[in-house]
């Protein structure tokens, strides 16, 4: 392996928390997706360096199906983005409130 | 240090500095959006010099090809130009979102130095295509097959979500 297997999780654990961030504190609904996509990303980084690390590629058929999960979200949560709009004219999450207690 | 070493410090920087371009973009959508390709892509070198190859391709192909076009359609679809809302409501959501991701990375990070595997070697055909596709196709077909029968309902649900009013 190039790097040591530390740096690279450490590079997931940090690429993860920025994803947090973005999906917990960002209120436009698309980049809440961008940010979940990140986070989806961040775990296929250490899926990946784990895969490596053992010697087995498992990891990359996991990958692949992550990346299978990550775009029926993206499809479906753009239709819900699309449908909202229309609906309600905006894309800020303040304005989808109808299930908050 | 050697070059690949180097070449996975650059673009483990550059990944980084995109995805905060990405998240600390209030004024933008489109140029967020620019940003997380620069991600995906960084982050497919990564997976080549995890010898990865497979996934890098697919990383560019499915992420910054289909995925981030799906989004910039979507955001010059909806002409978000610019991210002007009202004021927010409270400022308690912002603050609690950003402590809960400081929060999880401290704890990853304290967890870090623990227990992680050690490196083996691996042959110079691991995570080639043959590699990964014998292994899908032998040991994994019915999850293959499982994730082909999730992308036919995403479609037909982000068809039937996007095409109706709901009301």
């Amino acid at each position: 392996m190039v790097v040591p297997l530390t740096h690279v999780i450490g590079l997931s654990a940090i690429l993860f928390a920025i994803g947090t961030i973005g999906a917990l504190t960002r209120r436009n609904l698309v980049v809440i997706l961008m940010s979940i996509e990140l986070m989806l990303n961040a775990v296929n980084l250490s899926f990946v360096a784990f895969a490596r690390a053992w010697g087995g590629v498992e990891g990359h058929v996991f990958v692949l199906m992550v990346i299978t999960v990550a775009a029926a979200e993206v499809a479906v949560g753009l239709g819900i983005v699309i449908s909202l709009f229309r609906n309600r004219d905006s894309v800020d999450v303040e304005d989808v409130s109808l299930l908050r207690w | 240090m050697s070059f690949a070493a180097f070449l996975f410090y650059a673009f483990a920087a550059l990944a980084l500095l995109s995805s905060l371009g990405m998240v600390l973009n209030v004024k933008n959508t489109v140029a967020g959006a620019m940003w997380l390709v620069v991600t995906m892509i960084s982050l497919a070198v990564l997976y080549v010099l995890l010898d990865a190859y497979l996934v890098a391709v697919l990383q560019i192909m499915v992420y910054a090809g289909a995925i981030l076009v799906l989004f910039l359609f979507v955001v010059m679809l909806l002409n978000l130009r610019s991210d002007a809302f009202a004021a927010p409501r409270s400022r308690a959501t912002k603050f609690v979102g950003a402590l809960v991701g400081v929060g999880a990375l401290a704890s990853f990070l304290s967890l870090l130095p623990g227990a992680l595997p050690r490196v083996v070697e691996v042959p110079a055909s691991f995570g080639s295509y043959r590699d990964v596709g014998l292994t899908l196709y032998r040991s994994y077909v019915v999850a293959f097959e499982v994730a082909s029968f999730l992308l036919l309902a995403a479609v037909v649900g982000a068809v039937v979500l996007a095409k109706r009013r709901l009301d």
